[in-house]
């Protein structure tokens, strides 16, 4: 689709140049507020490296002993019922679980199916319209010591699986 | 749960591997595998200062208040009968902004905050209120509007235009926070219909 095209090629320098310019007319150092944010970022970045590594070695082993090969085969069937890449099921499983850990199966499935195949693309939108849900559930509500959480997890879980479905079905759409 | 999850996946490649006679792969992946995450947090490390950059720049020129401020009808909306100045409704709004900017590391604090004070308000606490449901549930949605380090990973692995996906995400990022919201009112209504019985 065209507009859908422009949109995207817009959008982030767009977004740029906005924060860029509204900084500079609400009188910010706009460099300097920048080099401040940026060096956090790189705070962030070193304290998932542990995670990352943990979650990288299993994951690693885990496909390289073909067991990760067994679970996508037990999970085609339905995966196949509902037009879902079958590639992309390891994503579905660790997404809600671990933001490192997806990150690291997402990684895997682009080098291995390319990021402009229809798995890729679909591993994208997914990676990308979905979030770490038991981790936010678990996080929010231990802040607070509430243990009743009544219906968030099947709520939360409506929201997830939507999100999967749709991921292909938006690929589908958008890129025909 | 991850102490589980880590656990299990090392336990059964170690049985799968001896089972397939694939150890000699199992043993290079584990050698592998958490060089190939420090080369995993390089191809991130651009993106995350970039935008943790801008972001400061957003903070400091009270741009995202100003987004909070835009977004309020649909506030009123969602959390009927919270008073929209109150604490809570504040850290309501500024976490939504911080999501939708991407902004993680802002979110979760304010979240939080947001949490504690629907607690004060919380007429059985230690129960989930059907305020603190709709706000976990929609926290556990996905609301970024750009999503960068998507972006930088299909950058890193040679997309042509590693941005294409952005309509395709927006479109299952309404959809499916549109489908949790929904349903956490339902079931919210529905639990109250059958209390409404039982008495």
């Amino acid at each position: 689709m065209e507009w859908a095209n422009s949109i995207s090629e817009l959008a982030l320098p767009t977004v740029v140049a906005f924060i860029a310019l509204w900084g500079l007319c609400h009188r910010v150092p706009v460099f300097d507020a920048f080099l401040e944010g940026a060096a956090g970022g790189v705070k962030t970045t070193l304290r998932v490296l542990p995670a990352l590594v943990g979650l990288m070695t299993a994951v690693e082993m885990f496909s390289a002993s073909g067991a990760l090969d067994v679970l996508t085969w037990a999970l085609k069937p339905l995966a196949d019922l509902m037009n879902f890449p079958a590639e992309v099921i390891p994503l579905t499983l660790l997404r809600p679980v671990s933001g490192s850990g997806a990150l690291v199966i997402f990684e895997n499935i682009l080098n291995a199916c390319g990021p402009d195949s229809f798995a890729g693309r679909v591993a994208s939108v997914l990676q990308g319209s979905t979030e770490t849900t038991f981790y936010t559930i678990a996080i929010y509500y231990g802040a607070v010591k509430v243990s009743r959480t009544r219906h968030t997890l099947p709520a939360a879980a409506v929201g997830d699986l939507t999100g999967f479905l749709l991921s292909a079905l938006a690929v589908r759409l958008f890129f025909g | 749960m991850m102490n589980w999850i880590f656990c299990a996946m090392v336990g059964l490649s170690l049985i799968f591997g001896l089972l397939g006679g694939r150890m000699a792969e199992v043993s290079s992946a584990a050698v592998g595998g958490a060089s190939r995450a420090v080369s995993l947090s390089i191809k991130l490390l651009g993106a995350m200062c970039l935008w943790s950059g801008l972001m400061e720049v957003a903070q400091r020129s009270h741009l995202t208040e100003k987004l909070s401020r835009l977004m309020s009808p649909l506030f009123r909306l969602l959390f009927r009968g919270l008073s929209p100045t109150s604490p809570a409704a504040r850290a309501i709004t500024m976490n939504i902004t911080a999501n939708l900017l991407g902004l993680g590391n802002a979110a979760t604090p304010l979240g939080i905050a947001a949490m504690e004070e629907l607690e004060k308000q919380n007429p059985n606490p230690g129960t989930a209120s059907g305020h603190m449901v709709l706000f976990v549930v929609l926290n556990t949605a996905s609301l970024q509007l750009i999503p960068t380090t998507t972006a930088a990973l299909r950058l890193a692995a040679g997309s042509a235009a590693p941005l294409e996906i952005l309509p395709a995400v927006w479109f299952s990022s309404l959809c499916s926070v549109s489908a949790a919201l929904l349903a956490a009112k339902l079931f919210e209504l529905w639990g109250r219909r059958r209390r409404g019985m039982g008495k």
